[in-house]
């Protein structure tokens, strides 16, 4: 089917999952002015919130089945019609729909009554779904700032917790830093070239640019460097993610941090194709990333902490796939978001049950002896570490073997070389949360008493679970909808692509 | 029939008992794992009978498993499951059945706390581990390889002595860190000869027909299989993790560590490290160094197992010696040497097996592993005595014991192509016996002077059940190894003609 996007009955089409979400989303907010008193209340909005999701996630379904891609017009495309976004979007809508599902029982719990927050959900998945099919970099920052405050507030939403405060203010300041980063270098960019659609930069650019150019892909990388939390800007990430309400910080680690790398790829791989500096660049941030994020989380003690460490790392591990390149690495990359966004939702799942007031005071010794009393669950617990650690029979392994593949045949021999030499090194903090779990007795007999699962977090858990184990094991469906999606990452026709010839003789010098 | 499934029912069916272990009562669980080690072995049996000996690889079952569509290359990386036996991994497929019902037998009275988990985990191991003798695809075999990795990590963490978790993690992280860096140079040797023939495989022919001419590249390649295999055999620097692993681990664990993980590194090497780079392994400076290393394997073991106070630690360090042997015959590369090497990796798994079932067994009663805990014993246990000094004469190399016909080959080997080394190997012989016969004389002999060891009972019918099988083999091998010789010779063969291709020097070596 294709859209031809200067008549408007087709540009509604080609909106069609944002429209439904954001007719939802006003009326979520009217349910909320309603009702909003009582727990019923916010079972009911959850599963309006569910409910928009997947209306929304049926649209995407509907265009991505009738392979809506847009005309070629003189019209400037805003926002893309490909299955990039198409898959994007599910892997949001998932994510989300997810975390919804883990927040009804840890909001009853925590008797956090706010309905809103199921609002603030929404809303941040609509800014995500911008941010993936963004064609156009003001449509991108608007996306990144709905989704961002909404996140801050999210963050803050638990008003009785000091550390949900601190998070809120740090995750704002630095977030208002950042998107002022990524402002200034949208400016730069549109500067140098006098445009903000990707493609045009792309096509403006040719084989090189000037030095307003360089500096704002310096600042556009630097604001996503931010977002992604990559090393050296990641300092926020371990106080936001450990102060935010468990469920919070799930949907924080996985979706949000898919939405800045969706934009990043597409940025980097449309309006930068020809530019070598970026590799450069992204390399050193990849390596710094896997290192730093890897060995301090070696030393946390509690689980909270060592999960927002080890989302650190597997930005890194992401990065890989994006210095390899938009062709390869896009697709790589859909498919370990998916794998990641999994394992990380089961993970903070399970904590949000094992912590009754305040899971950030789990420490990892805090587990020992739950194989006993809970084996499912601790047998839950031990899928997820194993899928981040990249072992073989779970998506993770596929995951990374699939980003250590797109990396080799880039020419990055070295960078591939890096992450398995990290992955060894998270073996030492994935790892004693299982030896904990399985080797070591319960230090007292009532030591896992309050843990308490409901059925929707248990769903959540063993949705990831199996999800887990079955794309470890057959994960060709799946490969071949992130291969799909990953196409729709390329620069305009015309544009050469100097990125491989760039990459192998970085890869030769290095070596 | 049976040909085509026998490989896929052995991969199977432990997977499938360990489930059915799960979920049965727990006073099953050792009857029930008993009878599927013994299924699985009584599958494998018929093996023996219809292996052809020049039939090259057989019993070749081969399927699509995942297609990965990847990136510009065009062709899509494809993964099979492939799996098939010569007559190298016969034997090891063989070895494996062999061991693991004994194993499961030894572990009746051992293993009295989760018994369900540690049966199953049995099974799932065997599973691993027949999967990465038979598995003909690189990334097969590479998930096989880590698979049961996982299994023996819990055996030795849950069920080990005091000192296991520490064992168990340095146990994991030394294997993680060797394979993680072979599965990238492999995903590199795919890339590298898909480039070339358009053909993206993980098929072990493919690769192995189109490999050569990789330049300098080759040498970091080998270096990345070498690591890893090296670690698992262990040779002499990294032989850091097995004197932990072994001694902590209890006796099923040592006993198929001993008898079968050590082996898959240097079937590792002759499977993959040497004939995929025959041209580094055998450049001078490679050959001499993994020469000396042997030769520094064989003496070092065997002089630290002579200062042992601990008998399981003692047993440890002469694997050490003894995988020093098999690694002098693979690189002395004549038939003899190599046919050795194999019946050596046979020999170590029967009487080192047997060695840890012996020492288990006394633990069992005495609850002590020191050697200076015994003595005198012989009065009071004569039957364990006696196996154990038969057992012990086997693993020095008694002539008419299995240990003598396999180190006796290895040394004529390499005495035609490495005569030095030969005879420094040979010395090694020597200290085999000295370390040995002194701990027997402690254990056994010399006065009976501790009250403790008056009342110890001797083996039962169940004990005499595990050990009487592999005395057997111990005398078979040692009096009549031709059919077991005949049968690997084909396969011998064709390994020193991939490693160095017929000319004058090999005919004139090899008769």
């Amino acid at each position: 089917m294709i859209l031809d996007l200067s008549s408007s009955r087709d540009l509604l089409l080609a909106l069609l999952p944002e429209l439904v979400l954001t007719g939802w989303s006003l009326v979520l907010l009217l349910v909320v002015a309603w009702r909003h008193r009582t727990v019923g209340d916010l079972r009911l909005t959850g599963w309006v919130t569910l409910a928009a999701l997947g209306s929304t996630a049926a649209a995407v379904w509907w265009l991505w089945w009738h392979t809506a891609r847009a005309a070629p017009g003189p019209v400037p495309v805003m926002v893309a019609v490909d299955d990039f976004r198409f898959v994007t979007d599910w892997l949001f809508l998932g994510a989300a729909a997810l975390t919804v599902l883990l927040s009804f029982d840890y909001l009853e719990r925590e008797e956090l009554l706010v309905p809103e927050y199921h609002v603030l959900i929404v809303f941040a998945t609509l800014g995500m779904m911008l941010m993936g099919g963004g064609e156009d970099l003001m449509v991108i920052f608007l996306g990144l700032e709905l989704l961002s405050v909404a996140v801050y507030v999210l963050a803050g939403i638990n008003r009785q917790s000091a550390s949900g405060a601190e998070a809120a203010f740090k995750y704002f300041l630095l977030g208002a830093f950042a998107s002022g980063f990524l402002l200034y270098g949208i400016a730069l960019v549109y500067g140098a070239t006098g445009t903000t659609g990707l493609r045009a930069i792309g096509a403006q650019i040719g084989a090189g640019g000037g030095a307003m150019l360089a500096i704002g892909l310096a600042l556009l990388l630097i604001g996503f460097g931010f977002k992604i939390a990559a090393v050296p800007f990641h300092t926020w990430a371990p106080d936001v993610y450990d102060g935010s309400p468990t469920p919070v910080t799930a949907y924080m680690a996985s979706g949000v941090k898919a939405a800045a790398f969706a934009a990043l790829f597409r940025v980097l791989g449309e309006a930068f194709p020809a530019v070598a500096a970026w590799h450069q660049i992204v390399w050193w941030l990849a390596v710094a990333t896997m290192v730093v994020g890897n060995l301090i989380a070696l030393a946390q003690r509690t689980v909270k902490r060592m999960l927002a460490y080890s989302s650190v790392a597997h930005a890194g591990y992401l990065l890989v796939a994006v210095a390899a390149g938009p062709e390869p690495g896009s697709a790589a990359f859909l498919f370990y978001l998916v794998a990641y966004t999994l394992m990380t939702l089961g993970a903070f799942a399970l904590l949000a049950a094992k912590g009754r007031h305040g899971e950030r005071d789990v420490l990892i010794d805090d587990l020992a002896g739950l194989a006993t009393r809970h084996p499912w669950l601790a047998f839950a617990l031990a899928v997820c570490m194993l899928s981040l650690l990249g072992f073989p029979g779970t998506a993770g392994f596929i995951g990374k073997w699939y980003i250590l593949a797109a990396a080799t045949s880039a020419g990055q021999g070295v960078l591939a070389t890096v992450l398995v030499l990290t992955s060894v090194i998270s073996a030492g903090y994935y790892l004693p949360v299982i030896m904990a779990m399985y080797m070591k007795p319960e230090p007292f007999a009532e030591a896992h008493v309050g843990m308490r699962l409901g059925r929707l977090g248990y769903a959540v858990v063993m949705v990831s679970v199996a999800g887990l184990l079955f794309f470890g094991v057959r994960p060709n469906r799946l490969l071949d909808l992130a291969h799909t999606g990953g196409v729709g990452v390329q620069p305009a026709p015309g544009v050469p692509p100097a990125a491989p010839a760039v990459t192998a003789a970085h890869a030769r010098t290095a070596r | 029939m049976y040909a085509r499934w026998v490989l896929t029912a052995l991969l199977a069916w432990p997977a499938v008992a360990a489930a059915a272990i799960l979920i049965a009562p727990p006073r099953w669980a050792k009857h029930l794992g008993f009878a599927a080690s013994l299924i699985e072995f009584a599958i494998s049996v018929p093996l023996w009978w219809t292996f052809v000996p020049s039939g090259g690889m057989q019993f070749v079952c081969d399927a699509p498993w995942i297609q990965v569509p990847l990136f510009e290359t065009g062709a899509p990386w494809s993964i099979r499951y492939s799996v098939g036996v010569d007559g190298i991994s016969l034997f090891m497929v063989l070895l494996t059945t062999l061991l693991v019902p004994l194993s499961v037998l030894g572990s009746y009275s051992y293993i009295t706390t989760r018994e369900r988990a540690y049966y199953a985990l049995l099974l799932v191991l065997t599973s691993g581990m027949i999967g990465v003798f038979v598995a003909l695809d690189l990334f097969l075999f590479y998930v096989m390889w880590e698979v049961m990795l996982i299994p023996m990590y819990f055996i030795i963490g849950v069920w080990g002595g005091e000192n296991r978790l520490y064992a168990a993690i340095k146990f994991f992280i030394y294997t993680m860190f060797g394979s993680l860096l072979m599965l990238v140079a492999i995903l590199v040797l795919v890339y590298l000869v898909g480039q070339r023939t358009g053909v993206f495989s993980f098929d072990y022919f493919h690769l192995m027909r189109n490999l050569g001419g990789l330049g300098p590249l080759a040498f970091w390649l080998f270096a990345a299989f070498f690591l890893a295999f090296a670690i698992k055999v262990p040779m002499f620097p990294f032989h850091t993790w097995l004197p932990d692993a072994h001694v902590e681990a209890p006796t099923a664990g040592s006993v198929i560590l001993a008898g079968i993980l050590l082996k898959m590194g240097t079937y590792g090497f002759l499977r993959f490290a040497m004939p995929f780079f025959p041209a580094v392994a055998l450049a001078p400076p490679v050959a001499t160094g993994v020469v000396v290393l042997s030769l520094v394997g064989i003496l070092y073991g065997g002089l630290v197992a002579m200062v042992q106070p601990d008998f399981k630690k003692l047993i440890a360090y002469s694997s050490v010696a003894h995988l020093g042997f098999v690694m002098l015959g693979i690189w002395a590369l004549t038939l003899q040497s190599v046919q050795g090497a194999l019946l050596v990796m046979i020999n170590h798994g029967i009487s080192t097996g047997a060695l840890f079932f012996l020492v288990g067994m006394i633990y069992e009663r005495r609850h002590s592993r020191l050697i200076a805990a015994y003595g005198g014993i012989a009065r009071v246990v004569p039957l364990f005595a006696a196996i154990l000094t038969f057992v012990s004469l086997s693993s020095i190399g008694l002539p008419g014991t299995n240990g003598f016909v396999g180190e006796f080959l290895v040394l004529v080997g390499a005495f035609r192509t490495h005569p030095v080394a030969a005879g420094i190997a040979a010395t090694g012989v020597i200290v085999a016996a000295a370390y040995l016969l002194w701990a027997l004389q402690r254990v056994i002999f010399n006065p009976l002077d501790k009250p403790e060891n008056e009342k110890l009972l001797d083996l039962t019918p169940r004990e005499l059940a595990v050990l009487l099988p592999l005395v057997a083999c111990i005398v078979w091998i040692g009096v009549y190894p031709k059919p077991i010789l005949d049968r690997m010779e084909p396969a011998a063969r064709q390994f020193i003609e991939s490693v160095r291709p017929p000319g004058p020097t090999a005919t004139a070596l090899a008769p």
